[in-house]
């Protein structure tokens, strides 16, 4: 959800202007007082304008949040959480919805972390510079940037139809692995670039191997970035609804999946489905969902944050 | 095929080695008489970083159980050549070496020598002290277990502690982050570290180069005793350093072309007092570096 | 002592250990290092994937519709009995979004990068910074309804005659959701810029406007087209918001008050559906989709190497 820690450079702080020049008198300095003065106001009001243009964004977000606020809490109840979803609004629930995110959200995880670490192990501490691994960085890259819709084609084409999985949580998983694994891959190999030099080679010098520097030494050091770059993988998982869509998740389940090759629906889905009716009464209930799904990802962006500050306090090389 | 190339690139490297051994030979071991062969032997070493050489052509013998100080002004190439010797060059990208370095005879540099084990049996001190954020105690047994050792490693790591004497400073907080300890404990404990795994040689990187006086007094006095048991080369850019605790130095200054190359070794004794070359005359009486 | 050492590993003991490298341990090395690499070769899998997949339904469709039939329709009605495959009425739907999005998003994104790369204290930066990844984070199925149920009833409230489903809210709405990606990314591009060259203009008695304005903005230039055409891209393959908010009427206009459709939204409608496997409409959305595929490719390696060359001028 937010991106990793970026290195923050110290930038210059206000810079003192000394007014006084010895010698010259400052109405007669070129540009003389008034221009001067001008020139002031023009950077004043640059200030202003930038200073607006920033707050656009906490404006859109607080007025977002309490527009969804008011709609969807009157409905939020136990009932609408422990219900499936029904024909008439006053007795629709997420239960099916809020188990499929769930479920969705494990398989990925246990797709896409160890995938998502392996790789980025490989290309920080294993890979040298040749051909290959320049052009999985390159690609890598580019994966970041397909659109959503285009892994869900991926796994309409792939595991729906060629390898039979039809629409079971198991190919929504896959294909929201294959989605967040360039962003795990990424965070993963920034955390791990961040473990100092001076760090491996201490190992290396007692006679690690590399293996045992990855795994004693790199990896505890790299763990709660990683751990930050992973988290917020999954809340972009948790938030997807396009690709989902596309494979075929349904939208209208009422019953709890068993096993992964069940069919499924999740929270973006009924959220979707709900604001896509007419009736004023499913968009008051998807107001509710929508606030179970912040609630959700907020928590989770909380927890990342947390991770990132704590190792921030903790390792100071 | 393998066997052949790999036969011959040694053939060309001592062949090599031979031509540059009639030139300036350094044997500061031999002409000590000391009690037995080198333990290192570097011959005709040269280092490239992609296309930049840092190392021309080292001829050197490094005496066995005794100091030996590098020294010589910032970017000679004294921490490169120190870094030879236990093949942590290699982790950098794009490093080549030519050349030959014989510890106790065996070539490091021979194709089927594994580095991992060549850095277990010699051991390297850096300049900045590089705890793992773990505790003091974890910091000394790492070591131990990546080279096998399993079960209560209590004695081993009081043992190691004791002989970096730090042991009378952190028994009582042996549990404790290595990272809280002071910068002198710090490296006294990276010493400890690496003195556990029972190196044969240590190698030190301007380890005294981040503390205060006092700590470097320690550890200076810590490698003085150390010399009974074990080989040590130190890189200092602080002559006085050299003088004080070295046996053998030798002086190092990058050419024309910016690659390090030996000027001149001999006995600590003799080397500050009576200065072959003009250049480490100039150097050691302070006129540039 | 519970273990003693190793019997040759007493210090000054004579060594007879060899340096060379036990076998055993270099094959436990190789056998570490292959699912690594495994794993790493699964991102060239899916890449590899979805151009099979593309390329193998684009083949199939373009079996059934003439390439310049694709190129030239001025309809796209697949779903109707009588069928046009125009995509550029998808396309410019999506490009009126695109550009309503960036309307929005650029000036906005660019100035709140200056205020926080030039002008706001540490304090403000650490406040504002976690408002807009939160803002970056919000699942876009969410902008939808904000878009839907929020912006276009303002909007009917201001300009009479906007439909329910029109591009302007969700053109506005997708600029509000790539903010933070272009106010983020410009402010790394501003943050690279060198000290010394804000502080040479400072020394010359520049204003703190005139140094963001004539020094730091031009100097990250290219650093910030490369955060356009990512944002671009971005707004380009947003899905859900155009799905909910701007309709599903393929139309050829320019209007951004009446309904569109948009290449993603329409995968979503056909989707939505019961298409059956191996129809023409199945093959469409893999059709259009490779059309998306390619411009946002287009754009990705486009900000790629724009931004490869910004590093270079700044390393």
């Amino acid at each position: 959800m937010s991106r990793p820690p970026a290195d923050t450079a110290p930038r210059p702080a206000g810079v003192v202007h000394s007014r006084r020049r010895a010698g010259v008198p400052t109405h007669r300095r070129p540009g003389g007082t008034a221009w001067r003065a001008r020139r002031k106001a023009a950077g004043r009001a640059y200030e202003l304008l930038c200073l607006a243009a920033t707050c656009v964004g906490i404006l859109v977000l607080l007025v977002l949040l309490a527009d969804i606020l008011r709609r969807g809490l009157p409905t939020l109840t136990w009932e609408f959480i422990s219900s499936f979803p029904s024909r008439f609004p006053q007795q629709a629930g997420i239960k099916a919805a809020l188990v499929g995110s769930l479920w969705l959200l494990a398989l990925t995880a246990l797709f896409a972390v160890p995938t998502g670490i392996a790789a980025g192990v490989w290309l920080e501490e294993y890979a040298r510079r040749t051909w290959l691994s320049r052009v999985i960085e390159v690609n890598i890259a580019n994966l970041a940037g397909v659109p959503s819709i285009i892994y869900g084609l991926l796994g309409l084409g792939l595991f729906v139809r060629t390898l039979q999985l039809q629409r079971s949580l198991l190919a929504g998983a896959l294909t929201m692995a294959l989605l967040v694994l360039p962003i795990i891959i990424i965070s993963t190999r920034e955390a791990i670039r961040a473990v100092p030099r001076s760090q491996r080679e201490g190992a290396y010098a007692l006679g690690a191997t590399r293996s045992q520097v990855v795994w004693g030494i790199v990896l505890p050091a790299a763990l709660p970035g990683m751990l930050t770059g992973i988290i917020l993988a999954l809340s972009r998982a948790i938030g997807e609804t396009a690709p989902l869509i596309t494979i075929g998740a349904l939208t209208f389940i009422a019953f709890l999946p068993t096993s992964p090759l069940d069919p499924f629906t999740v929270l973006p889905i009924q959220i979707f489905n709900w604001v896509s009716r007419p009736q004023p009464a499913f968009h008051a209930i998807a107001a509710s969902g929508i606030i179970v799904l912040l609630v959700v990802l907020l928590s989770m962006n909380a927890l990342a944050i947390y991770l990132r500050d704590r190792a921030r306090r903790k390792l100071q090389w | 095929m393998v066997n052949d190339s790999a036969s011959l690139a040694t053939g060309l490297r001592s062949a090599l080695a031979a031509l540059s051994a009639d030139r300036v030979v350094a044997r500061v071991g031999a002409a000590a008489g000391a009690d037995s062969a080198p333990a290192f032997a570097i011959r005709g070493l040269s280092l490239w970083y992609g296309h930049f050489q840092a190392l021309r052509d080292i001829t050197l013998d490094v005496a066995s159980r005794r100091i030996t100080a590098l020294i010589g002004p910032s970017g000679c190439g004294k921490s490169t050549l120190l870094r030879c010797l236990n093949r942590m060059n290699e982790l950098i990208p794009q490093v080549r070496i030519g050349g030959q370095v014989l510890f106790q005879g065996e070539d490091l540099y021979a194709p089927q020598t594994d580095p991992v084990e060549v850095r277990r049996r010699i051991g390297m001190v850096f300049q900045k002290p590089n705890p793992v954020p773990k505790s003091v105690y974890d910091n000394v047994a790492f070591g131990l277990r990546i080279n096998g050792y399993q079960g209560k490693l209590d004695d081993l790591v009081e043992r190691a502690l004791r002989r970096a004497a730090l042991w009378d400073e952190v028994r009582d907080k042996l549990r404790q982050s290595g990272l809280a300890l002071s910068g002198g404990q710090q490296q006294r404990l990276c010493i400890a570290r690496a003195l556990a795994v029972e190196p044969e040689v240590l190698l030190m990187d301007e380890p005294c180069s981040a503390l205060d006086p006092i700590a470097t007094y320690k550890i200076e006095e810590l490698m003085t005793e150390l010399k009974r048991d074990y080989t040590i080369v130190i890189v200092t850019h602080n002559m006085q350093q050299a003088s004080r605790v070295s046996d053998y130095t030798a002086f190092m200054l990058a050419g024309e072309d910016r690659a390090g190359a030996l000027v001149e070794c001999g006995e600590t004794r003799s080397f500050f007092t009576n200065p072959r070359d003009k250049r480490t005359e100039d150097y050691v009486t302070g006129r540039f570096g | 002592m519970t273990l003693a050492p190793r019997p040759d590993a007493r210090p000054g003991a004579p060594q007879r250990r060899s340096l060379r490298r036990p076998l055993r341990r270099a094959l436990r090395e190789r056998f570490v290092e292959a699912p690594l690499l495994v794993a790493a070769l699964v991102s060239i899998f899916t890449t590899v994937g979805i151009v099979a997949v593309l390329v193998f339904e684009t083949f199939e469709f373009f079996h059934e519709v003439p390439l310049w039939r694709f190129l030239t329709d001025t309809q796209w009605t697949p779903l109707f009995s009588e069928k046009y495959f125009g995509i550029v009425v998808l396309l410019s739907a999506t490009v009126l979004t695109s550009f309503g999005a960036m309307v929005v998003a650029l000036p906005l994104g660019l100035l709140a990068a200056v205020y926080l790369s030039e002008y706001a204290s540490p304090g403000v930066r650490r406040a504002v910074k976690p408002v807009l990844e939160i803002l970056a984070g919000i699942p876009t199925v969410v902008y939808g309804y904000f878009a839907l149920l929020f912006v276009t009833p303002i909007l009917q409230a201001l300009i009479p005659g906007t439909a329910v489903f029109n591009g302007a809210s969700a053109a506005l709405v997708i600029g509000i959701m790539i903010l933070p990606m272009v106010s983020s990314l410009s402010e790394d591009a501003m943050a690279a810029v060198p000290r010394a060259l804000r502080e040479g203009a400072y020394a010359l008695g520049a204003t703190r406007f005139e140094v963001a304005a004539r020094v730091v903005v031009p100097a990250a230039f290219s650093g910030i087209v490369a955060a356009f055409m990512l944002a671009i891209s971005r707004a380009v393959g947003e899905t859900m918001i155009v799905a909910i908010a701007a309709g599903q009427s393929p139309t050829l206009t320019l209007s951004p008050l009446v309904p569109i459709e948009t290449m993603t939204a329409y995968i979503v409608q056909v989707s939505l559906g019961d298409t059956p496997y191996g129809s023409l409409e199945y093959k469409t959305i893999f059709a259009v989709g490779m059309a998306l595929f390619l411009l946002t490719l287009a754009l990705n390696v486009a900000s790629q190497s724009v931004l490869a060359r910004f590093r270079e001028e700044y390393p």
